[in-house]
């Protein structure tokens, strides 16, 4: 389970770092602490189009434009939305209008990327959410920092004011910052366009896309459950024998007046032809799958005791 | 004999780095098999192959897209009596786009290990691409392994295949061969070959020996240990040739056989012959991310044709098979050669319309690309570490 508000205040001080704690009813904005000095942060939760996540942390007078920043992470035009709202809790375990950098301590969140302001530096201290909307902690960059490398992430401040041009002798500056993650979706269908009023923490709505649609008619790889798929002996039996019989009734149907008696061998040798590259990229994929299943579990496995 | 070793002549220009045809015209490969100074490969290898492995040879031997080699015959002779060999091959990541022109060494290479059921090392110059296109470190690495999943996607059998990135394998053995072929290689030579100048800095200087020294099997002591003896071939297009004339130079001088190669032509861009593939220009190739509209509408729209102004003229005189870029393209990659003579030839009689051969390019492309697509969604971030672990292989050669 996700990390709670009193568990992150307690690495905190087990990690050394200052911070201050205002408890303050839940809402939305900064009503609360922004008479008390410091910079007030203002959180995004992001995906782009191969369901990759972002948080970008930016002092709230921080002029954030998602369509250069897409294009900067090398994204194309367009490529970045603000996420759903299931995501915030799935990924990155915090309720509605608490995004926050801190919640990166959670497992579910380690392939989300962080993009820093790095106005941050030049505050004494900022305003965040501890993991809940009922408190906000402040710390300064050295404090975030700390914390961040302590969960084995690097801190990635960046001038999200920046527009520089890019193009093919100008790679996107912030290309790096994207996620190298496992799972590449296919395109979901177009989500309706997010809410523009951007408070601080206030994440979109957006409309779940889970449908991934096949590529061609041909037995196509579901994403979302790939690799159980791919080593599903039976399903790869199945769709195998699908493609076959689908290919001969359509040869026969085609080469019948021609060959008449001679129809089976000349099917027979259509078929191996046009199935042989198929069946042995499939099972070529197949065999990679589990060797690289068994791999991880090799690189994994706890030594038997031997006490 | 005194060759211009950086591919250099009045006219065409051919090394690593440039490929230039004389005058915007088409590359002239006798001549250039002539200047390098390596071998036609001819019917008689491609039988020998197709005797050796029992299969028929891969279409781009039947083809002649693979057309040059340096002591391919000797890899054959060697395996004829039992011994093994091992294979390299490597790109260079330096966009993610990748076209079809970047597969073609490794369908290629995939053929070979198949068919001669070998081990295989691919080098991902990672450090190369950061020094010559001025790319952040992280940056070429994260290329590095995006490209590697669709390296993966070609088909490559994780038992036998060792994908290796330079920033993170350089070192140990490998360095030491590094050294060992560096010591061995002047700094004229060098320039003499690859033309570097006096303004270009010192880390294109010495990366040479990185790319030669995967020729060695001690080089990878977790793969190959005790075999100093393995031979090694190396598919790659001929622009590479360079680098490895002066691998060859150097092996015997340190001990080790001089790799073998076998050369592919170039794969000519959508605009045609004179016409240059570029990352920046979409229409220039064909990209393995490119949908099933994207093909039809490049190869519609901007493949080359050799066919007449008018049916009329066309019917009389017939399609300029010369020129004709669908055509072309079909013979890198339409299988069946018995098809693609009937195409040829009523085409090139006018019988046939140029859009009947491009819809039949579109069927047979778009197959290729989609099939490529469905392997890639398959390639996970653990496989590409497991292909990158530095593991043994113990049933590389069964």
């Amino acid at each position: 389970m996700g990390f709670s508000k009193e568990q992150l205040l307690a690495r905190l001080k087990e990690l050394q770092i200052d911070f201050s704690q205002y408890d303050h009813p839940v809402v939305l904005t900064a009503k609360y602490v922004g008479h008390l000095g410091g910079g007030i942060s203002k959180n995004l939760f992001l995906k782009d189009k191969k369901s990759r996540f972002y948080i970008v942390s930016a002092l709230a007078e921080t002029k954030v434009d998602l369509k250069v920043l897409s294009v900067r992470l090398g994204l194309g035009k367009g490529g970045l939305r603000m996420a759903p709202e299931e995501a915030l809790g799935e990924i990155l375990q915090v309720p509605l209008g608490c995004v926050t950098p801190l919640s990166l301590v959670n497992e579910s969140a380690r392939n989300v990327s962080l993009l820093l302001d790095q106005r941050f530096k030049s505050q004494e201290f900022c305003f965040f959410h501890p993991l809940s909307n009922d408190m906000s902690i402040s710390l300064n960059t050295n404090g975030l920092d700390k914390f961040l490398k302590s969960i084995e992430r690097d801190p990635s401040y960046v001038d999200l004011e920046a527009n520089p041009s890019v193009g093919k002798d100008q790679p996107p500056d912030l290309a790096s910052l994207v996620p190298s993650n496992s799972l590449v979706l296919p395109d979901p269908p177009e989500t309706p366009a997010s809410s523009k009023g951007r408070t601080e923490n206030k994440v979109s709505v957006g409309n779940k896309s889970t449908t991934s649609t096949a590529i061609t008619s041909k037995p196509s790889i579901n994403a979302q459950d790939r690799p159980a798929n791919i080593t599903d002996v039976g399903k790869m039996v199945d769709d195998l024998l699908d493609m076959t019989s689908s290919l001969l009734l359509k040869e026969i149907t085609e080469n019948f007046k021609e060959h008449g008696e001679e129809l089976g061998e000349v099917l027979s040798k259509k078929i191996k032809s046009r199935l042989a590259a198929e069946l042995h990229s499939t099972i070529m994929m197949f065999k990679n799958t589990a060797y690289t299943e068994g791999f991880h579990a090799g690189v994994n496995h706890h030594p038997k005791r031997t006490y | 004999m005194e060759t211009k070793e950086n591919g250099e002549d009045e006219q065409q220009v051919v090394n690593p780095w440039k490929v230039d045809a004389k005058d915007g015209g088409k590359i002239d490969y006798d001549k250039l098999i002539d200047q390098f100074g390596c071998q036609r490969l001819d019917q008689s290898l491609v039988n020998r192959v197709h005797r050796l492995t029992s299969r028929p040879p891969h279409v781009f031997l039947r083809r002649g897209v693979f057309f040059a080699h340096r002591d391919f015959n000797e890899i054959l002779d060697a395996y004829e009596k039992g011994e093994k060999f091992y294979l390299y091959t490597g790109r260079g990541p330096s966009s993610e786009a990748l076209h079809l022109g970047h597969l073609i060494p490794f369908m290629f290479t995939k053929y070979l290990q198949d068919a001669f059921k070998v081990p295989l090392v691919i080098q991902l110059t990672d450090d190369e691409k950061c020094m010559w296109k001025n790319l952040a470190v992280e940056e070429s690495q994260r290329l590095a392994r995006e490209n590697a999943k669709d390296i993966i996607a070609c088909g490559f059998d994780i038992t036998r295949t060792f994908i290796f990135s330079d920033f993170d394998y350089v070192g140990g053995a490998f360095y030491k061969n590094m050294v060992k072929v560096g010591k061995c290689v002047t700094y004229n030579k060098v320039v003499g070959i690859f033309g570097f100048t006096g303004e270009d800095h010192i880390g294109k200087v010495s990366f040479p020996p990185v790319q030669a020294v995967p020729s060695f099997p001690s080089s990878f002591p977790h793969l190959f240990s005790g075999q100093d003896n393995l031979r090694c071939l190396i598919p790659c297009a001929i622009d590479q040739d360079p680098y490895f004339r002066m691998t060859r130079d150097v092996a015997p001088r340190i001990g080790y056989h001089k790799p073998a190669l076998i050369e592919a032509s170039f794969f000519p861009a959508l605009q045609g012959e004179t016409g240059k593939m570029s990352a920046s220009d979409p229409n220039s190739a064909i990209y393995v991310t490119d949908s099933a509209k994207d093909i039809g509408s490049k190869i519609n729209k901007f493949a080359f044709s050799g066919g007449r102004d008018s049916i009329e003229k066309h019917r009389e005189l017939g399609a300029n098979l010369e020129v004709d870029i669908p055509i072309k393209y079909l013979r890198f990659f339409l299988e069946d050669d018995s098809e693609l003579d009937y195409i040829e030839k009523e085409y090139g009689a006018g019988r046939m319309l140029t859009g009947e051969v491009k819809q039949r390019l579109i069927q047979v492309l778009t197959e290729i690309v989609e099939r490529h697509c469905r392997a890639r969604a398959a390639v996970t971030d653990e496989m590409v570490d497991a292909f990158m672990a530095v593991r043994p292989l113990p049933n590389m050669f069964n």
